[in-house]
């Protein structure tokens, strides 16, 4: 059982040794350049570009379970008694409809809360003199469809002929189209930034293979196998791409950090609401590791593609 | 010692290498190279030494013919097989072509680490060879600040470490003084008796004339010159012409 990790350790010591070894083949850390700053910025922006997607995806997400089973009714007349009779009467029908999780008539306190804002609540205002509607909030315990609400308004026809029935998720609709969209430009930013990473790290490698031709053409003519040279350049690449990640992810961080304190205190539910979970966060930090292996493998295959072509 | 014997190590057949569009550097080049001699390439400037070396050291495809090597076929080689080759090959540029951010140290140990010599093998044999080449104090300076005398010991150094199969040297001696110029010559030739073939672009007479058993390849505008029929493939009694049997050059 012993012999294992001596074996390992032989083998990770012979390893060092190799990479120590081949590392000296081209000088160190003038390979890249600027590389390290370019991905950091590369990651920051991608990160912020996941968190503003996955945070939009889990707002739509919970915005839509919310609005998903949910109708108003409105009980629009002008003379404020009728509304009230017409309000109790569509109540007691509603709540005893199939489907129907729950009903409650929104309180006339919600309501001035609500108009508030355009109207005002200030000593002299009549506010029973506009005709505000009277708001009956329901739960349906599955998706509201078009069935179910043709239902409903045949149901209250009769006892509340004033009644309008709108599902939430109606004239929420345009909103996660909005919210859709936003997401399909935050995955759009990634795919470009992943592109330009690429094609960073492509132009990088062509240029250090360019400032180490002599260098590379002797390690040709001494033996060296094209795997040898392009490991150089994908370790050099992995260091910078790995500094720049992590430099890029602690940027990205900060500046969700900042948002998330700007958006919490515009003080909206919906915003409000808004969070990342854990499965979240764990794919925000999968971001620098994506990008080392990105410009890892980029490295690679440049570096071996241009090798091709010298004998 | 090893004695030479009749093995081939290198066939050219019917050569013919151009640059480009341009005319032939090297024509109708056809020879037989054997394992454990010693060879000097003779020729006027622009005779094309140079690229005939090119050929042997595998740098440079030829335009026509066939080139054999170490047995097999080296022009339709593989390029994954072409390392393989290469590392049985100890070559002396002419223009030295050190890794200038290496050290001499470095740059002698640079054949063991491409072949994955581990680190604790390297040390004694590369500083025993500075030593031997006179560089033994030198061994952390870089190219840049050693004397061409020096970078030449150096590259020669380099070439020779791997105990090569062949070792081509493109005017070896051209920046030593004399006495360095003969001691590397004994090491060359130390070598060839090790069993290594030495093939030697030289244009010093005097340098030949210290090795009378070694055989010449004279290249005389892109042509073998070939007055005795030695070098003609198959070569007469399945050898090259020896110095001794040849006039004096």
């Amino acid at each position: 059982m012993s012999m294992l990790p001596a074996a390992l350790e032989a083998f990770q010591g012979e390893w060092r040794e190799r990479a120590r070894a081949e590392s000296r083949l081209l000088p160190q850390g003038k390979l890249s350049g600027p590389m390290p700053w370019v991905i950091a910025i590369m990651i920051g922006l991608t990160v912020v570009a996941t968190a503003s997607g996955l945070a939009l995806r889990n707002t739509a997400s919970i915005a839509s379970v919310d609005v998903a089973g949910g109708v108003t009714v409105q009980i629009v007349h002008g003379a404020p008694r009728e509304r009230d009779r017409q309000a109790q009467a569509a109540l007691a029908s509603v709540q005893s409809a199939p489907g129907v999780q729950s009903a409650r008539l929104v309180p006339q306190a919600e309501l001035d809360a609500l108009v508030e804002p355009w109207l005002g609540t200030n000593a002299g205002d009549d506010i029973n003199a506009l005709p505000v509607p009277a708001l009956i909030d329901v739960r349906l315990s599955d998706a509201a469809d078009k069935a179910q609400l043709e239902a409903l308004r045949a149901r209250l026809k009769s006892p509340a002929p004033a009644a309008r029935i709108d599902a939430q998720a109606t004239w929420l609709a345009p909103v996660f189209e909005a919210i859709g969209g936003l997401q399909w430009l935050a995955g759009g930013l990634i795919a470009l930034l992943a592109f330009a990473t690429v094609a960073t790290v492509l132009l990088a490698s062509r240029n250090a293979l360019g400032n180490h031709r002599s260098t590379i053409e002797i390690v040709h003519m001494l033996g060296g196998t094209d795997t040898q040279i392009a490991r150089i350049f994908q370790r050099s690449m992995a260091v910078d791409a790995a500094a720049g990640g992590i430099g890029g992810l602690l940027l990205g961080l900060v500046a969700i950090s900042l948002l998330g304190h700007q958006f919490a205190a515009l003080g909206s539910g919906m915003m409000t609401s808004v969070g990342l979970g854990f499965s979240d966060w764990l794919v925000i930090c999968c971001i620098p590791l994506a990008g080392v292996l990105l410009a890892v493998v980029t490295a690679r295959l440049t570096v071996l593609s241009a090798l091709r072509g010298m004998l | 010692m090893n004695k030479p014997d009749d093995a081939e190590i290198v066939h050219f057949d019917n050569v013919g290498l151009r640059y480009g569009t341009g005319k032939e550097v090297l024509t109708d080049v056809s020879f037989t190279l054997f394992s454990g001699r010693f060879y000097f390439l003779t020729g006027a400037s622009g005779a094309g030494k140079t690229s005939l070396l090119k050929l042997l050291y595998l740098a440079q495809r030829p335009s026509r013919g066939l080139i054999r090597m170490f047995g097999t076929d080296a022009i339709t080689l593989p390029r994954e097989r072409l390392p393989g080759f290469r590392r049985r090959l100890g070559v002396v540029f002419q223009d030295f072509r050190l890794v200038q951010h290496l050290s001499a140290y470095d740059n002698v140990a640079l054949p063991l680490r491409v072949a994955g010599v581990p680190e604790k093998d390297i040390v004694r044999p590369v500083t025993d060879m500075l030593e031997w080449v006179g560089l033994g104090d030198r061994s952390h300076a870089r190219p840049a600040t050693l004397s061409g005398g020096e970078q030449q010991r150096v590259a020669i150094a380099r070439a020779v470490i791997g105990r090569p199969d062949m070792l081509i040297a493109d005017e070896p001696t051209g920046n030593v003084d004399p006495d360095m110029a003969e001691k590397l010559l004994r090491l060359f030739e130390a070598l060839n008796r090790l069993g290594t073939t030495v093939v030697v672009a030289t244009h010093d007479i005097h340098l030949i004339q210290k090795m009378p058993d070694s055989l010449i390849m004279r290249l005389d505008k892109g042509r073998l010159s070939d007055p005795t029929g030695a070098l003609r493939y198959p070569p007469r009694n399945g050898a090259a012409i020896s110095r001794a049997e040849l006039p004096r050059v």
